[in-house]
């Protein structure tokens, strides 16, 4: 998966076609298995960044990689009380409105309201805080500024960073990264939590899952939620149903930035364990580095070795995903320091300079709109410590080479830049004219297909299908086979 | 006949009810085996009620295993005073602090407004057994004191008649009102434990100790697969 933060417009269609496909029922209120944020602000659930408090991932101790929060050393202190669990407090508690009283309020004086109702206990409740409370930095004294990302800056960017609050924000789009390093899966007890070998979704088993809430804590991304109302976690599944049946799932699908690519690689499960105790500023090579060539005549071979099927080896050749990260070197891991190898990379986002103020006065003419990066108002080191570990050159490289895409196109566009000027730009972000024609294809004109290279999912090799496709007739949507009732 | 049919009938109802509804609740609603913990919801007082109450009656339900499977081992340690009332002590101590777990976990679910919204019939009805069952414990062992001995000489012999499928009440009959019902609550708790949350005692989650740290499971079989395409 990769996320083009460039062209996030923060519309949270994805959340919305997510909300309404998965979490619209009794537990998952609350729950935003995709959820968009604004940086820098606290996120959701409210500093879910700060792993001191919640104690998510994956930390190195001495050569040896541990869970920070439940290993199977504290499985016995924690399984009665998670002491580094977010509450609800921590994401906000649901509500509605009760629409009715607009229409059925007898005759008064006064105009009907419709009351907040908690969503939780049917109450009328106060509403204090929502997700995306600081959307569009909204209330960033208390959010942004409180971004826990804030720390690697000096006090003077901090500063900076601050004064042009209301012109320095970019989006970032979040759904379960499916981790290649999960620790979730590695922190549940009831050993309920897989990742799928095929496509590498990482899923709960709802029939095992026993509400022991280790993985809640333990994925630093706090992308499990806690289900209150059956006692059962839940996640991002990535559309699975949709995906066998070769649709995009529903937040790329309806995406309207077009910003969501998605698509297969191949890579070496064995260097794993390795790669994850390289030192901060090695992750992004690390992770890299696993991802291998499907065009490389070895890897093809060392698949079909391993009993990959050729189509799944021919979309990973035809991968957007493996161009963004490997060839291209553009797309980068959120926070890969936690260690668990995210499958979802970003495209960190340019956001050139429109506009200017002097005084009072904001001047939106200005005539160089490619700056040098070092001045992009979201300081280097911001970016670094979100999307490289604190290398902040893996992200001048992404950063550079996306300027020089532009000031190529612009050159064979609009032509009021000369070749040599953009020639020299591209060697600079050790480009070429064909490469940046692609980067320009795929990021600007990518079609659907082009998009989404979805593998043959082989569900009539699967061995569900041995089980009785009926089964799930008329159930709830979600794999319950049993009405979800607390007992 | 009323101690019988209290100390001699109803242990064998509540085994067969608690071996039939359990295995069957995991056959046809495996779904329903969760904790069900509502500690998302309130985080503060849960660590208060939750964390002594499970730490108190490991160690006060170990004791009582102890006494039945070795009753000569309990009653060679007790034949000196001094390692009796430690024993006595102990015990104390940690059905105290299952007690002290049980309000707070009692009074969290009726004051939290979250809690009760979670909290159902089948919940009231094991807090209720359970102060029952803990509250009479403390008076025995307070009261009735060295129940460590007599334990091993009545209850164990009485026990072990029951699974001989002979049960012998003579063993328990004469002892106190407050035994009778410290007995009598803790069948109730056995044959009304697989219709409640209590049945996640059962998935504790031990092979967490010794499985590999991730897992991954192929739907297809991989060779097959390759052979015909």
């Amino acid at each position: 998966m990769v996320f083009h933060l460039d062209k996030c417009i923060g519309c949270h269609t994805c959340s919305i076609a997510c909300k309404n496909v998965w979490t619209d029922r009794e537990g998952t209120e609350y729950m935003w298995w995709n959820n968009v944020e604004t940086k820098p602000g606290t996120g959701y659930p409210t500093k879910w960044e700060n792993q001191e408090e919640y104690k998510g991932g994956w930390k190195k101790n001495g050569d040896k990689l541990e869970l920070r929060s439940t290993s199977k050393k504290k499985i016995i202190p924690n399984i009665f009380h998670n002491p580094s669990m977010p509450s609800m407090d921590d994401y906000y508690e649901p509500w509605t409105y009760k629409y009715d009283e607009l229409f059925n309020a007898p005759e008064g004086d006064d105009q009907p309201v419709a009351r907040p109702v908690s969503m939780i206990t049917g109450e009328p409740m106060d509403i204090e805080a929502g997700p995306n409370w600081d959307d569009d930095l909204g209330g960033s004294p208390v959010y942004a500024a409180n971004d826990p990302n804030m720390d690697v800056l000096s006090e003077p960017e901090r500063k900076q960073m601050l004064a042009i609050e209301r012109m320095v924000m970019f989006y970032l789009p979040r759904i379960c990264n499916h981790c290649l390093n999960p620790s979730c899966v590695a922190s549940c007890p009831s050993g309920a939590m897989y990742k799928r070998g095929e496509d590498g979704i990482v899923l709960i088993n709802q029939d095992r899952c026993r509400a022991w809430r280790s993985c809640v804590s333990a994925c630093p991304y706090k992308k499990t939620y806690y289900n209150w109302s059956t006692g059962k976690s839940e996640k991002c599944i990535l559309c699975f149903p949709r995906l066998e049946s070769g649709q995009a799932p529903a937040c790329f699908h309806s995406c309207v930035g077009r910003i969501r690519y998605l698509g297969n690689v191949l890579y070496d499960a064995d260097q794993i364990e390795q790669a994850a105790r390289s030192p901060d500023g090695e992750l992004v090579e690390a992770h890299r580095k696993m991802v291998l060539d499907p065009n490389d005549p070895e890897v093809i071979a060392a698949a079909r070795a391993s009993g990959i099927p050729d189509g799944v080896i021919e979309s990973a050749q035809k991968s957007p995903v493996f161009r963004f990260v490997k060839d291209w070197k553009l797309a980068l891991p959120l926070h890969v320091e936690y260690r668990t190898f995210p499958m979802l990379f970003y495209v960190p986002p340019l956001l050139p300079v429109m506009s200017q103020t002097e005084g009072d006065v904001v001047r939106s003419d200005v005539d160089d709109l490619f700056a040098d990066i070092e001045k992009t108002r979201a300081p280097i080191a911001y970016l670094g410590k979100l999307f490289a570990a604190g290398n902040d050159g893996k992200v001048r490289y992404a950063l550079r080479k996306q300027l020089a895409v532009r000031i190529w196109r612009r050159h064979v566009t609009v032509g009021d830049i000369d070749e040599e000027t953009a020639k020299r730009a591209l060697v600079e972000a050790e480009c070429t004219p064909e490469e940046a024609d692609a980067i320009f294809k795929l990021t600007s004109l990518a079609t659907f297909d082009d998009r989404f290279v979805i593998p043959p999912f082989q569900r009539e090799m699967a061995m569900e299908m041995i089980t009785d496709p009926h089964e799930h007739r008329s159930s709830a949507g979600f794999g319950f086979r049993e009405a979800p009732t607390r007992s | 006949m009323n101690d019988f049919v209290l100390l001699g009938v109803l242990p064998y109802i509540a085994v067969v009810v608690f071996l039939l509804v359990t295995i069957q609740r995991y056959r046809m609603k495996g779904f329903s085996y969760s904790s069900l913990s509502s500690q998302f919801l309130e985080n503060q007082h849960h660590f208060w009620g939750s964390v002594p109450f499970h730490y108190g009656i490991l160690v006060v339900l170990l004791g009582h295993v102890i006494g039945f499977l070795m009753p000569t081992a309990i009653l060679s340690w007790n034949a000196e005073p001094v390692r009796l009332l430690i024993l006595e002590v102990t015990g104390i101590a940690f059905a105290i602090l299952t007690l002290v777990g049980l309000v707070n976990i009692v009074l969290r679910r009726m004051t939290n407004r979250l809690a009760r919204r979670v909290t159902t019939w089948s919940d009231l009805a094991v807090y209720a057994l359970l102060l029952v069952q803990v509250i009479s414990g403390i008076a025995i062992a307070v009261f009735e004191g060295w129940g460590s001995s007599w334990f091993a000489t009545s209850l164990t012999p009485w026990l072990w008649s029951l699974i001989k499928l002979s049960p012998d009440v003579s063993y328990v009959a004469p002892l106190p009102g407050i035994v009778k019902v410290h007995i009598v609550n803790a069948f109730l708790l056995i044959g009304f434990f697989p219709f409640t949350r209590l049945v996640h005692v059962l998935v504790v989650p031990n092979p967490y100790l010794w499985r590999k740290t991730q897992v991954v499971i192929w739907n297809w079989d991989r060779s097959r697969l390759r052979k015909t395409t």
